[in-house]
């Protein structure tokens, strides 16, 4: 591997890293703020007839990662040809 | 037709379909018996991946668990469901480009030592053998009960058959069977379900149905209406937290890291073509278990509320014993009495009226106005939670194809997940244990054969542990939890994405997890499970920081993740190669 290959597989190693934190930011603040320590308050607020903090611990969160992870892989696979890494 | 002859027809109808899928996906290769070839399309392997994850326990005891807890039970929804995010993001792509068998293969290469291949290969067996045993269970149970056979002949009817597509396909026959196992299974969930949602609410999505109005005229919200109801007989409310947050923080975190850690799922992402394909797989996995796993809430939610409503119907009063009509045990329905022959449904009328009086006697100050109306204590002694999916259908009066599908879908859970961690089991001891340690220069053929002999070994212990279950079956699905938590997936993470993770690093770490997490588990739940040798009672006031045994996990974790990493600093940093195998693993394709 040449050193200008080495310095781009690093930089795209640090673009990933930058869009998976970004992605377990979101995962952690609907599963544990919003699901549970401030559930109490938002259950005050209804979503339909769920109260809010009860739908993020039953329903939103769930959503959420599903919709995470096809994020994550659709700009993975973006990254994937700029960075000429992806496969065939 | 009566039920028994329709059950018997449904259940042999899936199990001649899995029959013959297996006959059609023989495996003839090491590479098709441990990962299907990896030429699994991902849809189709997210698909298995659903019902590899979801087993009997998510089939049956999931929403009678969060029936009779309610936002408590929330902490589970998410952690078995929030640990794929992890397994998509830090896991799966990496391991699928490594592009190697087994779980352990990659802790041993990675760390460029047999010991630390050794200490994976162990977390690895206990925590699946600790989870089969709970499969074989609702094997023999769900046959015991529908089909009216014993449940050793049940148990030994579901390990024919798993030994039969386990044994000849390998991970390519235990996929595509599991994929019918999915369609099987999630059919047979969600109907009932959104049957039950229309009965209540008018709308069909049982998901939409929980935040909808009462159908009964009244427009009140159904979630209203059960927080109502519940708390009105001394229960605590439906939608509020009960519980420690810090507790529920952290179990739920343990069960995502632990979820994210269980070889038998990583392992499934080893069977696709391409690491993109491990990316979008994980999302569809995902997908298909988000259906049973939102439609859940709603089957718990409905349930509790048909059966509260069933035994004591509410009135037009609003204050007093008048507010609610008992029912009159001489009334009980069919649904009832057959639930009272299994034990799981006892009555006992404590003050002699012939009627069902149903309320919380735990809660002091509700039983005291309770006594004054004469009621002298709950008099439903036993309500099994596990009955609740499968007595759904019956006391909401479904038709019989209904319930034999439900008998049908409780089955495809437990041998779908029944058959992942049995293939897990056996390619550790064929591969990592035997090629890998003990006769490296195993010819391909010979491997083959002895990943299926240690199959059908595995299966026969299952089947005796399933048969004679430990006494501590329930308590050590904690430990696989754990195990997977505090052990396997900082080892898996570090090993990515921290170069400077050596040997010395990685198996400290591994055991510190390991350690701690035992001990906690240990101190109140018995040494080595032993009933008596507990040293502190299993109880809230006891748990440092009010932290259970279950919800470790993630503190073992955090324990790993420190050891390794300065254990790493003071010791020799891991050869140049290894640094290039890391480098390797987090890029998809060399560019140039």
């Amino acid at each position: 591997m040449s050193t200008n290959g080495n310095s781009k597989a690093a930089e795209y190693w640090k673009a990933n890293v930058r869009l998976l934190i970004g992605c377990l930011v979101v995962w952690f603040i609907v599963a544990y703020p919003l699901a549970i320590w401030l559930a109490g308050p938002l259950n005050s607020i209804s979503l339909g007839g769920y109260p809010l903090g009860f739908w993020f611990a039953q329903q939103g969160s769930i959503y959420t990662f599903v919709g995470l992870i096809f994020f994550y892989a659709w700009r993975m696979n973006k990254l994937d040809r700029k960075f000429d890494v992806h496969e065939n | 037709m009566d039920l028994q002859t329709i059950t018997y027809l449904v259940v042999g109808a899936t199990f001649t379909l899995y029959i013959g899928i297996a006959i059609w996906a023989r495996a003839t290769t090491t590479g098709e018996f441990y990962v299907a070839g990896k030429g699994i399309h991902p849809v189709a392997n997210g698909m298995a991946t659903g019902a590899d994850w979801m087993s009997a326990a998510s089939f049956i005891s999931m929403a009678g668990l969060i029936a009779f807890n309610g936002y408590d039970a929330s902490a589970y929804l998410m952690g078995w469901t929030g640990g794929y995010v992890l397994l998509a993001m830090l896991l799966a792509p990496y391991l699928r480009k490594f592009g190697k068998f087994t779980v352990p293969e990659f802790i041993g290469d990675r760390y460029y030592s047999q010991t630390a291949r050794i200490v994976a290969v162990i977390c690895l067996i206990v925590a699946s053998i600790t989870y089969v045993i709970g499969q074989m269970k609702g094997i023999g149970v769900a046959f015991s009960r529908f089909l009216e056979v014993d449940f050793s002949t049940g148990l030994f009817t579901g390990m024919a058959i798993v030994f039969f597509y386990a044994v000849l396909g390998g991970m390519k026959g235990i996929t595509y069977t599991q994929i019918a196992q999915y369609c099987v299974m999630i059919f047979a969930y969600t109907v009932p379900a959104i049957f039950i949602s229309l009965k209540l609410t008018d709308t069909v999505l049982p998901q939409f149905g929980l935040g909808a109005a009462m159908a009964d005229g009244s427009g009140q919200p159904i979630l209203d209406r059960l927080n109502q109801v519940v708390t009105d007989l001394g229960f605590a409310s439906y939608t509020d937290h009960k519980g420690s947050a810090l507790n529920m923080t952290l179990l739920t975190l343990s069960l995502m890291i632990g979820t994210a850690g269980l070889p038998h799922v990583i392992v499934r992402f080893f069977t696709v073509p391409t690491v993109r394909d491990a990316r979008a797989s994980a999302g569809w996995a995902l997908v298909f278990i988000a259906i049973l796993y939102t439609t859940a809430p709603a089957v718990g939610a409905m349930a509790r509320l048909n059966l509260m409503d069933t035994i004591m119907q509410p009135t037009a009063a609003t204050s007093g014993p008048e507010q609610f009509t008992p029912l009159t045990y001489s009334e009980r329905p069919q649904w009832f009495k057959n639930w009272e022959k299994t034990g799981l449904l006892t009555f006992e009328d404590k003050n002699g009226d012939g009627q069902i009086q149903y309320y919380n006697d735990g809660n002091e100050e509700f039983a005291q106005k309770a006594e004054q109306w004469g009621w002298e204590g709950n008099e439903m002694v036993t309500v099994d939670r596990d009955i609740m999916v499968l007595a759904n259908p019956e006391i909401a009066n479904l038709p019989n194809w209904v319930i034999a599908l439900v008998a049908a879908g409780g089955l495809a859970a437990a041998l779908s997940t029944a058959a992942g961690l049995l293939l897990a089991i056996s390619s550790a001891i064929s591969h990592d244990l035997l090629k890998g340690v003990f006769m490296p220069r195993i010819s391909e053929k010979a491997e083959l054969t002895a990943g299926r002999i240690s199959m059908g070994g595995a299966i026969l212990v299952a089947g005796y542990l399933g048969l004679n279950p430990p006494g501590f079956a329930a308590q050590v699905v904690a430990l696989a939890f754990g195990l997977a938590a505090a052990s396997i997936f900082p080892a898996l993470m570090l090993g990515i994405f921290n170069k400077s993770i050596n040997r010395q690093g990685a198996v400290a770490g591994m055991l510190v997890g390991l350690g701690t997490t035992l001990v906690y588990i240990f101190v109140y739940k018995g040494w080595f499970f032993i009933p008596g040798t507990a040293n502190l009672a299993d109880t809230a006031d006891n748990w440092v920081f009010g932290i259970s045994p279950g919800s470790f996990g993630a503190v073992g974790a955090l324990f790993n993740f420190v050891t390794a990493i300065v254990v790493s600093k003071v010791t020799a940093p891991p050869p140049v190669h290894i640094q290039e195998l890391v480098e390797d693993i987090r890029v998809p394709r060399v560019s140039g």
